[in-house]
């Protein structure tokens, strides 16, 4: 059964039975509107909260709205982005349909594909933000598209995130380029790289990665998956690789680690020596906060990695979605974004064109340091998109049959 | 609150008094009289009902047991009076000093509330421990004093509330030999000096000796119809 | 005068139990009625969905669907085994470790300092003691790199599943560890109510070993005293989550964890999954708690015979010895495990970089300390107002019942109070979400009062448990002794009663606050997010794995705790340092 059709109709019977109908409002602000109400609100921003270099990111974003606009920002802390999702829902289900407790989210991919067909999303009101012009929609495809769904103005670009790994140049000589060349060096290193458990969007992510080098057509890959016939025939050579990747595993491919932080901490540890990361200048700032040890870097694939993008988002029942408006401008404004891009303050890579900015507003990324583990841009490889939603939620289901129990 | 005056006007009157354990009769039809200034002894073996009684007198018996009959002190129905109200001291086989309080403060916590103001209620204290040959004694810890010593403060604690009778509940049991002859005289002297009616509880011939008042055997007759 | 005829009229037979202002007389009522509200809401909330229906939200047609659904879940069978391992086998073994330390070691002077050193292990939050067992016992943990590689010859760490093994034991030596001192300090209070000295005395002058002697006359005694504590344990670890994420096995990992992550996923139909998994979680936590209540029986009859045969225990000395020996060592065993780890946060805590295999931090810093104090001081003190809140309201609501047993002449056990232990047995994801729609709609979400309210629902139970037992055998002849003084019923509570009970009181309210500090779903689920207190914030950053940074807040989180128990310990010792009678336990 086809999961968008499924939440459809959960949507539409959620919404007779509790007596609303959560439809956008009718008439999205205009930037001057957002500008002249928003002084004075005060933003739930719900956003994920595991780590204290983004945590401090988003404390200087408060400080910064304040000066600018007047704007109160409360940063609602999230160990998993459902969360936000879950407390709409609740207030949908209640029937608030207005003054929710969300008033912007830290979102994409499956959050914002269930968000966006339950109709619980405010806008469009990316277009009518001054600096959404400056976004790199061009070269940067990912930028309008999420995980294959189009944003539709839903949601405003934040940063960018690439599939990557590090490793430790004291143990490891020659890295592989391809995802069976991975394998060959876990073969030749056994116990010595593995990959965060699926449903953890980044072992999830390595698989698609080797789906979609390892699979026949990843055309296919675009579009929803038609059968169980198409579906298997397609991930065949996935399952194929896992049985002689796994044996050669951490633990032997009987355990994964339960996130990607906890991967790395292995890697620190010296219990691994490659493992997976979905933030080039992740290893820097690590390297940089004492984390990962000096000799840590990064290296990816030849024919490319996957690439995507992370949003913000308003929920159609948000209280203050003027101040939700400027925030997600201010997001995009290239200081909010330099200083973002900056090992030393998080290490996010930039959705930005940087040809469409001033000198001054250049220089700002210019001035950002680069660490021995940090790539140059043109080393990074070409961005494979991601896959439909529906491929990520069968490999997962698939891979928890066969290695899960 | 006046009641019409009697020849019996201070006496602890008992008629029919009868308590029960789940259907089990203790005490079946007991009358008692104790008049002011006389130590009546109550004796028998355990499991007779003795401290039962003495709980009902006091207002204090658990529900799990049925009692009736009709208790009267100075002309007044002691029953339908909450335990406080009653007007009745009562000694314990152990003295019960409060733990947590000094001995002065364990006298104070007995002296009725129209004596007012902490200084005076100790000072008050301070003179009863006197009187118990214990002055100086106000700031002790209770766990820091002899058998004998916490005997005499428990029973002026008791005395200090002012009460209109006696109850007696084995009070010397735990006391060794030679200190418990001292004690008795000591509570005996004191009740009869103040010219309470004292209703003694024990099973030992020697303090019903030494009461040398009325003696009352209960060799329950309900214990037998039981059988 | 008026006041006098009208006790008179009003009188009934007992005249003792009456009192026109008996504030005590609703509180019962009310407990319940605050129990009973939104813990019938929580349990409804998730029953149906369990069955298909859920009002609000995407509901197929009403049936077994869910079920089925929940039954062809890859791994449910393994989930389900390893969440009984781990749940059974921690509360057994925590519970025959107190045993056998309680027989062997009831004379030790340890014994009686035991308090003071278990207080740390009982303040500090359940995740923060996971992440310091997982840092010493892990391949690259701290126990390697102490032989590590001189001795060992590991110049990297050693491929082994110490952590997250596939079969949940480092899970159970995890809860067996955090679990240990509350059960021990239950079972302290309870020992002081029993007396054991003069059934112990008796058997040794009839020839009994010291062992042997506890366990055929204390033990039988003891047992039903700590029969609740016990089963609150093990429905705990039964259900336990942040514990079962860090320690556990993730593929697949206990069925708590997968009800969780059910729950959070943004599938939507995978809500009547969790649904039907939190209710089979339900079901699993009352089929080991009937299990447990069977062997308890069988155990009581078989060891019948044992009990009356007069065997003294001094047949085979040195097998008691051992016994004695091995209870002690799996006790300070448990004990040392859990402070050592600790130390191990401590050392993190204060760490910039710390690799194997250095057993000392390769280099020191402040920055973790530094960073995390900024804007400590709002989450602090909302964790500290909650806490207080729900704290104080607990012990009025608690002491309002215990003291209703007292005034009505009731025998304790009987009546519905055994309901309020339901939020302990009933796992907590079971029931929240159905509270949070309740709070949704009573709009009450994300106010301090349903704040309050649901962490409510937590600490009451364990002041409850803390208190009912020394409550209920306080020498009642001290109540009658101040009532003949001239005392009446609110009297003798404030001045005698309370006062007497001061030990037990601080040591309840100071296992209810830690209670609070600890929740963390309830927070999440009815502050809407928007309140943090200490432990939302930890585990918010726990997401991120950083040591360093976990290591400070679990030591803030354990902080408030440990303060609480220490005043507990302190204050009654600092008031009473002239009351010998009123220091010892009574």
């Amino acid at each position: 059964m086809n999961r968008g059709l499924r939440l459809l109709g959960a949507a539409a019977l959620a919404a007779g039975l509790a007596g609303v109908s959560p439809a956008p409002a009718a008439q999205p602000l205009t930037w001057e509107q957002a500008l002249e109400r928003a002084p004075g609100q005060t933003l739930y921003w719900n956003a994920w909260a595991g780590d204290e270099r983004v945590n401090a990111y988003i404390a200087w974003v408060g400080a910064r709205l304040e000066e600018l606009h007047g704007v109160e920002l409360v940063h609602v802390k999230l160990t998993d982005t459902a969360e936000a999702v879950g407390r709409v829902l609740a207030e949908t289900a209640a029937g608030k349909t207005e003054g929710g407790s969300v008033d912007l989210v830290w979102l994409n991919g499956e959050n914002f594909a269930t968000m966006k067909d339950n109709g619980l999303l405010y806008g469009p009101f990316v277009e009518a933000l001054p600096n959404f012009a400056l976004v790199d929609t061009r070269n940067k495809p990912t930028t309008l598209v999420d995980f294959t769904v189009p944003t539709d103005g839903l949601e405003a670009p934040w940063g960018m995130a690439k599939l990557n790994f590090v490793y430790d140049s004291a143990r490891v000589e020659e890295t592989p380029a391809s995802v069976r060349g991975l394998a060959e060096w876990a073969a030749a290193h056994p116990g010595r790289f593995t990959y965060p458990a699926p449903p953890d969007f980044l072992g999830s992510t390595f698989l698609k990665q080797a789906l979609i080098e390892l699979t026949e057509d990843a055309d296919l890959l675009q579009r929803p998956v038609e059968d169980d016939a198409q579906f298997e025939a397609a991930t065949a050579p996935l399952w194929a690789y896992l049985e002689t990747l796994h044996p050669q595993l951490w633990r032997g491919g009987r355990l994964f680690p339960a996130s990607g932080p906890a991967q790395l901490q292995l890697l620190d540890d010296g219990e691994l020596d490659i493992a997976v990361s979905f933030y080039p200048s992740e290893a820097q700032s690590l390297i940089d906060n004492g984390r990962l040890p000096e000799s840590a870097r990064v290296f990816l694939l030849e024919e490319g990695t996957i690439g995507n993008t992370h949003f913000v988002a308003i929920p159609f029942n948000a209280q203050a979605k003027a101040a939700a408006m400027v925030a997600a401008n201010f997001l995009m404004s290239p200081e909010a974004q330099a200083r973002k891009q900056d090992p030393r303050h998080w290490g996010d890579d930039t959705v930005l064109a940087l040809d469409r900015l001033d000198p001054a507003q250049r220089a700002l990324f210019e001035a950002i340091p680069a660490g021995p583990a940090t790539l140059p841009p043109d080393r990074l490889g070409p961005v494979l998109l991601e896959p439909h939603p529906s491929w990520m939620t069968r490999i997962e289901a698939e891979w928890a049959r066969r290695y899960g129990a | 609150m006046s009641a019409p005056s009697t020849g019996d006007e201070e006496a602890l009157l008992l008629e029919g008094v009868e308590i029960r354990l789940a259907g089990r009769p203790l005490i079946v039809g007991l009358d008692l009289s104790v008049p002011p200034g006389v130590v009546v002894t109550l004796m028998g073996p355990s499991g007779t009902g003795k401290s039962s009684l003495l709980d009902f007198l006091c207002g204090t018996l658990d529900p799990a047991f049925e009692a009736r009959g009709r208790v009267r002190l100075g002309g007044q129905d002691l029953l339908a009076l909450p335990p406080e109200r009653r007007g009745l001291g009562m000694l314990f086989q152990d003295d019960l000093l409060f733990p947590h309080l000094s001995v002065g403060e364990n006298l104070a916590f007995g002296i009725p509330p129209e004596l007012r103001g902490r200084r005076r209620r100790l000072a008050r204290a301070a003179e009863a421990l006197a009187e118990a040959g214990l002055a100086g004694f106000e700031d002790r810890d209770p766990a820091t004093l002899s058998g004998g010593q916490r005997a005499r403060v428990a029973l002026f604690r008791t005395l200090l509330a002012a009460p209109r009778a006696l109850l007696l509940d084995e009070p010397f049991g735990r006391l060794d030999v030679a200190l418990r002859d001292r004690v008795r005289r000591f509570v005996f002297d004191h009740a009869r000096a103040r010219r309470l009616p004292t209703l003694l509880v024990t099973h030992d011939p020697a303090d019903a000796a030494a009461a040398a008042g009325p003696l009352v055997q209960l060799s329950t007759s309900g214990m037998q119809q039981s059988g | 005068m008026g006041a006098t005829l009208r006790r008179l009229s009003a009188a009934p037979r007992l005249a003792g139990a009456a009192s026109p202002f008996d504030w005590t007389r609703p509180v019962p009522a009310l407990t319940l009625a605050l129990f009973l509200l939104p813990i019938g809401a929580g349990l409804l909330g998730t029953l149906l969905p369990a069955f298909g229906w859920q009002p609000g939200l995407a509901g197929e047609a009403p049936g077994l669907a869910p079920w089925r659904a929940l039954f062809d879940q890859p791994g449910l069978e393994r989930s389900v085994l390893v969440t009984l391992v781990s749940g059974i086998g921690a509360t057994l073994a925590a519970f025959a470790i107190v045993v056998a330390f309680c027989a062997g070691c009831h004379r030790s002077r340890l014994f009686r300092r035991l308090r003071l050193v278990l207080a740390p292990l009982l303040a500090v939050p359940h995740a923060a003691a996971a992440i310091g067992l997982a840092f010493l016992i892990a391949p690259s943990g701290l126990l390697v790199r102490l032989v590590s590689p001189w001795a060992s010859g590991w110049a990297l760490p050693p491929d082994v599943a110490s952590v997250n093994d596939p079969w949940g034991l480092a899970l159970t030596l995890g809860l067996t560890v955090k679990e240990l001192p509350f059960l021990l300090l239950m079972t302290l209070g309870a020992l002081g109510q029993v007396g054991a000295r003069e059934p112990l005395r008796t058997a040794r002058s009839l020839g009994y070993g010291p062992t042997t002697a506890w366990l055929k006359t204390v033990l039988p005694a003891l047992y039903p005293l700590i029969r609740l504590p016990l089963y609150a344990v093990l429905a705990f670890s039964l259900s336990v989550v942040d514990m079962a994420i860090i320690l556990g096995p993730s593929t697949p990992p206990s069925l708590a964890v997968l009800v969780l992550r059910w729950f959070y996923d943004p599938d939507l139909s995978l809500r009547f999954v969790a649904a039907a998994g939190a209710t089979l979680q339900l079901g699993l936590v009352a089929a080991a708690i009937a299990l447990w209540a069977l062997g308890e029986r069988l155990v009581a009859r078989a060891a019948r015979p044992w009990l009356a045969g007069g065997g003294r225990g001094g047949d085979w000395p040195g097998g008691a010895r051992l016994a004695d020996a091995a209870g002690r060592t799996a006790a300070l065993g448990a004990v040392g495990l859990g402070l050592a780890s600790l130390l191990g946060i401590a050392l993190w805590s204060f760490a910039w970089r710390w690799r194997y295999p250095d057993v000392l931090p390769t280099s020191w810093s402040l920055e973790s300390w530094r960073r995390q104090l900024e804007g400590l001081g709002a989450t602090g003190g909302t964790t500290l107002a909650l806490g207080l809140c729900a704290t104080v309201i607990a012990l009025v609501l608690v002491v309002g019942c215990l003291e209703r047993e007292q005034r009505g002449g009731r025998r304790p056990g009987r009546g519905a109070l055994w309901l309020l232990y339901l939020p302990l047995l009933a796992p907590q994801i079971g029931f929240l979400f159905g509270v949070q729609v309740l709070a949704v709609r009573l709009d009450l979400a994300g106010g301090w009062l349903a704040l309050v309210w649901s962490h409510l629902l937590f600490v009451l139970p364990y002041v409850f448990l803390a208190l009912a037992e020394p409550y209920r055998s306080l020498d009642p002849r001290y109540g009658r002794a101040a009532r003949c003084l001239g005392a009446g019923p609110e009297r003798l509570l404030w001045r005698i009663r309370l006062p007497m009970l001061l030990r037990p009181l601080l040591f309840a309210a100071a296992v209810g606050f830690a209670v609070s500090v600890g929740q963390y779903l309830p927070t999440l689920f009815l502050g809407a997010g928007r309140v943090a207190t200490l432990t939302t914030e930890a585990v918010a950053l726990s997401a991120g794995g950083d040591r360093r940074v976990l290591a400070v807040y679990a030591f803030l989180q354990a902080l408030l705790p440990l303060l609480g128990f220490l005043a507990a310990i302190a204050l009654p010792a600092w008031l009473f340092r002239r009351r010998r009678g009123a220091r010892a336990p009574q």
